[in-house]
């Protein structure tokens, strides 16, 4: 089942009575989530994510613009007949029931042509509970549960109905990091074997490149790139999306390109043919730089990490606009620890040049 | 040198203050401190609420107390005998059973109206403050003067004489439907009649403590939780059944267990609609309850009234622990 959104908008009315503004929470979004796909809505706080998926889920009316399931227009239909099945943050287990009972309610509910035998129903849960591994814990309460475990409850209970989408709101958030690698993982599983459309929200750029099909980057309601994740990662549209992914975060320095040459400070640094003269900012992925002791960038060493397979030159730069530098070196590379200046020169392709004032990429031949 | 001496003296003090503070805690200053904050509160709790307790254990166990025969030196003999005298006279069983009665049936009716109006004040969105200070009203207002306006409603004639134009707006409306009168609550009125006056009246006065917490109860229910029901397709009637009522059911079986407790102490309702004569007009204390008797006994015989009130005690303490014991069953989490 493939979602369609046209044009979604949503705004909020404002709080304040007396300034009157209103809150433009989701703006104009137009996008198809390609059937049978993980998509991931990534943003920062505030950006509109969740009422995004809330608004795919029914339980949020949009302003304006159509959602389509398939060929069918659902956006004046109410939640319960989309068909959608919705993990929330925080999980949202009825706390007086057990998981048996939470991930049989949606069953029961059925009604008309749809009812189920119990025989039926029962089997349905047990299903989708080895789905998720927590056939052995059927007959406890939530809060018997331990976090991964109620998860992967609230999982089973919006799986058991077959629904025709699966949303996810920040799926992991709730989990310790260890167990949130797991269940990224054990979501990617799920998600492959019973192919329904998903889509998950989330603030963390790592969880959404790890498992998405595509991601969808949002800033304060606005689609700023859509894209599959390495697609996105290399070739950001805008400084936002070029800071907001990756970690170790992007190099950011202030630069000029003259006579089809990119400047930071005295030093030319790269050839970037196409762009017309002016002053830039550049965006340089920490694994793009090559440690050259003839290189045309000069940076003073302020520590080294070192990580097993890699190895991170922590260092600083008069023209950088973050407070240090990162790059990372693979450990054969000999490095001086004993240097108190490296040298770089820099890989074409991991270093983006953006304007100045849009902030809109500027593209170079490479 | 200099350095060493700060350092020597810090030193010291460092450890005289420890010592100082385990010292404290040795003869548990900290505990004598708690025990003078609390001083004020426990002496008045001493004189108002354990001596009375006290005091009314002391009076029910001596036979045929009464203040009025202390003041002249009479001695009484201890025993169970005011027990006794409670148990065998004949109006005690009138008390009994009307406060039962009363009890039974009002707290079932309006724990579930008060459920019913709690739903519905949080599920509106319009008006839904005023409507909330509007249902508080009988809370907040005088029950003897609330009870005179029943009557009113409830009455079928003044001053003794049947007139059509001063019957009450409940015979009013029987009237209009194509009932005849029914005496409620006058001289020669029935028994169930009269029962049915203050049921009215003992619902409608108990809704508003109940339907406050109840209300409160599911303002503070997580909305997730009905979303998610939305999600899925769950119909009102399961919502109401299977989420709402189970998450409220603490405060339901706190609002239960205190209506029992308000229920056995019914009195001044009764007062309030029929006059201190508690029953209808030539029918006087048909209509007494346990509360009712304890007063009237107060001040002609002291050791009854105490008998009595720890008889009603105990009738209170053995329901209450049913009570909880239900609940403890029934209510989750």
């Amino acid at each position: 089942m493939k979602v369609e959104l046209q044009n979604l908008t949503k705004i909020f009315p404002s709080r304040n009575k007396k300034s009157g503004e209103e809150v433009i929470a989701v703006n104009n979004f137009t996008f198809t989530i390609p059937d049978g796909q993980l998509v991931g809505l990534l943003g920062p706080s505030g950006c509109g994510k969740s009422t995004t998926l809330y608004m795919i889920s029914g339980l949020q009316q949009p302003s304006g613009g159509k959602i389509f399931f398939g060929e069918d227009d659902v956006t004046d239909l109410p939640a319960e007949s989309r068909g959608v099945g919705l993990v929330f943050q925080n999980y949202a287990l009825y706390p007086h029931m057990t998981v048996k009972q939470n991930i049989l309610f949606p069953l029961q509910n059925l009604k008309g042509p749809d009812k189920m035998t119990k025989e039926a129903m029962l089997e349905r849960a047990y299903e989708a509970a080895k789905l998720v591994q927590i056939d052995e814990l059927m007959d406890r309460k939530p809060s018997e549960l331990s976090g991964g475990q109620q998860q992967r409850v609230a999982i089973a209970r919006a799986l058991v109905k077959m629904p025709r989408v699966l949303l996810l709101d920040e799926p992991l958030s709730n989990l310790d990091a260890r167990l949130r690698l797991q269940t990224r993982e054990e979501i990617r599983r799920i998600q492959r074997g019973t192919k329904i459309t998903t889509v998950f929200v989330t603030h963390d750029q790592e969880e959404a490149m790890s498992i998405s099909d595509m991601i969808v980057v949002m800033k304060l309601g606005v689609v700023q790139q859509v894209g599959k994740p390495q697609e996105v990662y290399d070739n950001p549209v805008n400084l936002f999306v070029a800071k907001f992914l990756g970690t170790p975060p992007i190099n950011v320095f202030e630069g000029e390109v003259k006579g089809g040459k990119l400047y930071i400070g005295q030093s030319a640094v790269l050839d970037t043919p196409g762009v017309d003269d002016r002053a830039v900012t550049v965006g340089i992925r920490p694994e793009g730089f090559i440690l050259d002791e003839n290189g045309p960038l000069t940076c003073n060493i302020s520590g080294i990490e070192v990580m097993g397979r890699d190895v991170s030159i922590v260092s600083t730069n008069e023209h950088s606009l973050n407070p240090v530098i990162r790059s990372i070196i693979n450990s054969d590379a000999n490095i001086n620890a004993a240097a108190t200046e490296v040298s770089y020169s820099l890989k074409p392709h991991k270093v983006f040049i953006f304007d100045k004032e849009t902030e809109e990429r500027l593209y170079f031949e490479v | 040198m200099a350095n060493e001496s700060v350092a020597t003296k810090t030193y010291f003090w460092y450890e005289f203050r420890k010592k100082l503070s385990a010292f404290a805690k040795k003869i548990k200053f900290d505990q004598w401190k708690g025990w003078i904050y609390l001083s004020p509160a426990i002496v008045l709790i001493l004189i108002f609420t354990v001596w009375p307790i006290f005091n009314t254990v002391r009076m029910s166990l001596l036979e045929g107390y009464t203040t009025m025969k202390e003041v002249n030196g009479a001695v009484f003999n201890f025993g169970i005998g005011n027990f006794k005298r409670v148990i065998d006279y004949p109006g005690f069983l009138t008390c009994l059973k009307n406060t039962v009665l009363l009890t039974v049936l009002t707290v079932p009716i309006s724990t579930f109206l008060a459920l019913l109006i709690a739903v519905c004040l949080n599920s509106i969105k319009l008006f839904s403050r005023a409507l909330q200070t509007i249902f508080f009203l009988p809370y907040v207002t005088n029950s003897i003067a609330i009870g005179m306006v029943f009557a009113a409603m409830f009455k079928m004639i003044i001053g003794g004489q049947a007139r059509p134009d001063s019957v009450g707006i409940v015979n009013n409306v029987l009237e209009a439907l194509g009932f005849d009168y029914i005496n409620w609550m006058n001289a020669g009125s029935e028994y169930w009649a009269n029962i049915v006056v203050m049921t009215v009246y003992i619902v409608w006065n108990a809704l508003p403590f109940k339907i406050l917490i109840l209300l409160g109860g599911l303002q503070s229910v997580n909305k997730q939780y009905y979303d998610a029901a939305k999600v899925d397709g769950t119909s009102r009637a399961r919502v109401f059944g299977r989420i709402t009522v189970p998450l409220l059911s603490p405060m339901i079986a706190y609002v239960v267990i205190t209506g029992f407790i308000g229920g056995f102490k019914e009195y001044s309702s009764i007062v309030g609609v029929f006059g201190e004569g508690m029953g209808p007009v030539g029918n006087a204390y048909s209509l007494d309850t346990m509360v009712g008797f304890i007063y009237r006994a107060i001040g002609k015989q002291e050791g009854t009234a105490s008998a009595a009130a720890l008889i009603l005690f105990a009738i209170i303490f053995v329901v209450t622990m049913i009570n909880l014991y239900v609940s403890n069953k029934k209510t989750h989490y």
